[in-house]
């Protein structure tokens, strides 16, 4: 399997005021991820999942054990910028990412400071704000725009940067219902191109999209698998105060009602499907 | 206790090129002991309607009468009316500054001119009510504390008040599942307990339906349609045309219905739509 990220026994420490009591954050933890596949992260706060995203692109760098970008060592110096490069971040708040006062110009920074040719700069940034839709928009000011808008200039400044890999963390906590569907069919997007997809969310119904979920639990890796399997662990994923999706615990509801519907059931199209066929 | 808005109308830049009518006529009541929801898309005009019930704006006309007061006359003060309104905003931790909890939540109440031996009480009681502990809290830090702790304290803060009226905009936005249920089941103990108006605005149809009385649904700064859950969200052609989805389950069996499956309209609840379901399955095997 080619594996872009590869982490190893993973420890992530940080002091709380006090240096001889660290808090582990993550805790032995070890995780490959293949290139190109799309993984959803999740798990309570204070499960380490977001730690877990800085990790992965040198924001934060191991207390112990050792993780490969693309064959890059995070904890080498020298490394950085290709890490960067090769895994770009998108936040919560779009409001804490944009830097320029005009949409362009924001989406240009990134290349810009990778030290980019000004012609292929205009082509990456007319490219990238094509791919989130937002070609219209170029000249306009950030703070003007929606919250759903701000966070496509976040996500098309990372695009301009050409990386394999984006890691969204929780992309749509702060969007309305409209906002949430656009980014999440712009991940989908970016996805099909195949970009490998991280995607850290709270959001059930964002989850069942990928073709991987992981489920983190204070510090470590709860369960791991295709979305079907993880979600056949409903009283494990309650157990640790996760929810469900809506169509998992409408299946569970529904076989204890004397219902033969699979475990493997888990969007509402293939309830809907399986509903009206059944004999 | 009541609240009455009737016939507000807010004009933002008005007789500038930019003018704009915010709000148009909108009209609604709640009595003691409802929960009432907001919804809207962003823009629709939602939170300028909630800046105007506690006063950070005035209507160009209209009236909003809390019991027998028109908070929208030049003659109220600003006190009177945030002691009958409380308004907490979305991401209300951001606006977190004391050194301890006791203290940010003091803040509110001192202001109001009390005693220390009212503000002290009303201090517990407000931490107590969200539910948190009040010995182990009092002395710490609001900046040390989870997300959703953080938001509990936030939202003391206005409940220290004793407003008549509690207005919260978006309480669940950026929390995780389980902090999500508990801020929930908090605003719901808060409302059972004190027998206040409450009043929701949220994006999220499933908690809208599962907890309000009352829905009021607002578009481009109009009252499009309001009433209980079942009767607005029964309107979902309705609703599409304005932006907003039905609450989940609701989308499923509409859908299942649309497909010709026997279900009763409207249905809000998994649990009532799990029965229905596995009714029509078992009555279709047999």
């Amino acid at each position: 399997m080619d594996n872009i990220i590869t982490i190893e026994n993973l420890i992530f420490e940080y002091n709380k005021g006090d240096e001889s009591h660290p808090v582990r954050a993550i805790d032995n933890l070890n995780l490959q991820v293949e290139r190109g596949s799309f993984t959803a992260i999740i798990g309570k706060n204070g499960s380490g999942k977001s730690t877990l995203a800085k990790n992965l692109n040198g924001l934060l760098l191991p207390t112990e054990g050792v993780i490969h970008v693309d064959g890059y060592d995070t904890r080498d110096d020298d490394n950085i910028w290709n890490i960067r490069q090769t895994a770009g971040m998108v936040f919560q708040n779009p409001d804490n990412q944009l830097v320029s006062a005009i949409v362009e110009d924001d989406v240009a920074f990134g290349p810009e400071n990778l030290g980019i040719d000004p012609a292929e700069i205009r082509r990456r940034v007319d490219k990238a704000l094509k791919d989130v839709n937002m070609g219209q928009f170029k000249k306009k000011a950030p703070h003007l725009l929606s919250g759903g808008q701000k966070q496509r200039i976040a996500i098309a400044g990372v695009v301009a940067m050409k990386p394999k890999c984006i890691i969204f963390d929780e992309p749509t906590a702060m969007l309305d219902p409209k906002g949430r569907a656009e980014i999440m069919s712009i991940i989908d997007e970016l996805h099909a191109e195949g970009i490998t997809v991280i995607l850290i969310t709270h959001f059930m119904d964002e989850a069942v999209r990928a073709d991987r979920v992981i489920i983190m639990h204070e510090g470590r890796i709860l369960l791991d698998g295709t979305p079907q399997k993880v979600f056949e662990q409903e009283e494990l994923i309650r157990s640790v105060n996760l929810d469900v999706p809506l169509m998992v615990e409408m299946g569970a509801k529904l076989r204890k009602a004397g219902i033969d519907i699979p475990q493997s059931i888990i969007t509402e199209e293939e309830m809907v499907e399986y509903i009206c066929q059944y004999e | 206790m009541s609240i009455r808005v009737e016939n507000l109308i807010h004009i933002y830049d008005k007789g500038m090129p930019t003018e704009q009518l915010a709000l148009d006529n909108i009209s609604f009541a709640a009595d003691d002991g409802r929960m009432v929801g907001i919804i809207g898309h962003t823009g629709s005009g939602k939170s300028t309607l909630l800046q105007h019930l506690n006063g950070l704006l005035r209507p160009d006309s209209g009236k909003i009468i809390i019991g027998d007061t028109d908070i929208t006359q030049p003659g109220v003060s600003m006190v009177e009316i945030r002691k009958k309104i409380g308004l907490v905003f979305q991401y209300p931790e951001y606006q977190l500054f004391e050194e301890t909890v006791a203290k940010d939540v003091a803040f509110g109440p001192k202001n109001l001119g009390l005693s220390r031996e009212e503000i002290d009480e009303r201090v517990r009681e407000a931490i107590e009510l969200v539910g948190l502990d009040y010995e182990e809290m009092k002395d710490r830090s609001p900046f040390e504390l989870s997300g959703g702790q953080k938001r509990r304290v936030a939202i003391a803060g206005v409940v220290a008040m004793r407003p008549e009226v509690l207005i919260l905009d978006e309480p669940t936005a950026g929390l995780d599942p389980k902090a999500h249920k508990d801020v929930l089941n908090m605003v719901e103990e808060v409302h059972k307990r004190t027998g206040n108006i409450t009043i929701l605005v949220s994006h999220n149809m499933a908690d809208i339906a599962r907890l309000c009385d009352k829905i009021i649904v607002i578009d481009s700064g109009k009252l499009i349609t309001s009433g209980t859950p079942y009767e607005v969200f029964s309107k979902k052609e309705e609703l599409r045309a304005v932006g907003l989805e039905l609450p989940p389950v609701t989308r499923f069996t509409e859908t299942l219905r649309e497909r010709g499956i026997d279900l009763a309209a409207t249905i809000l609840d998994t649990d009532t739509a799990a029965e229905q379901i596995a009714a029509y399955l078992k009555g279709k095997a047999k």
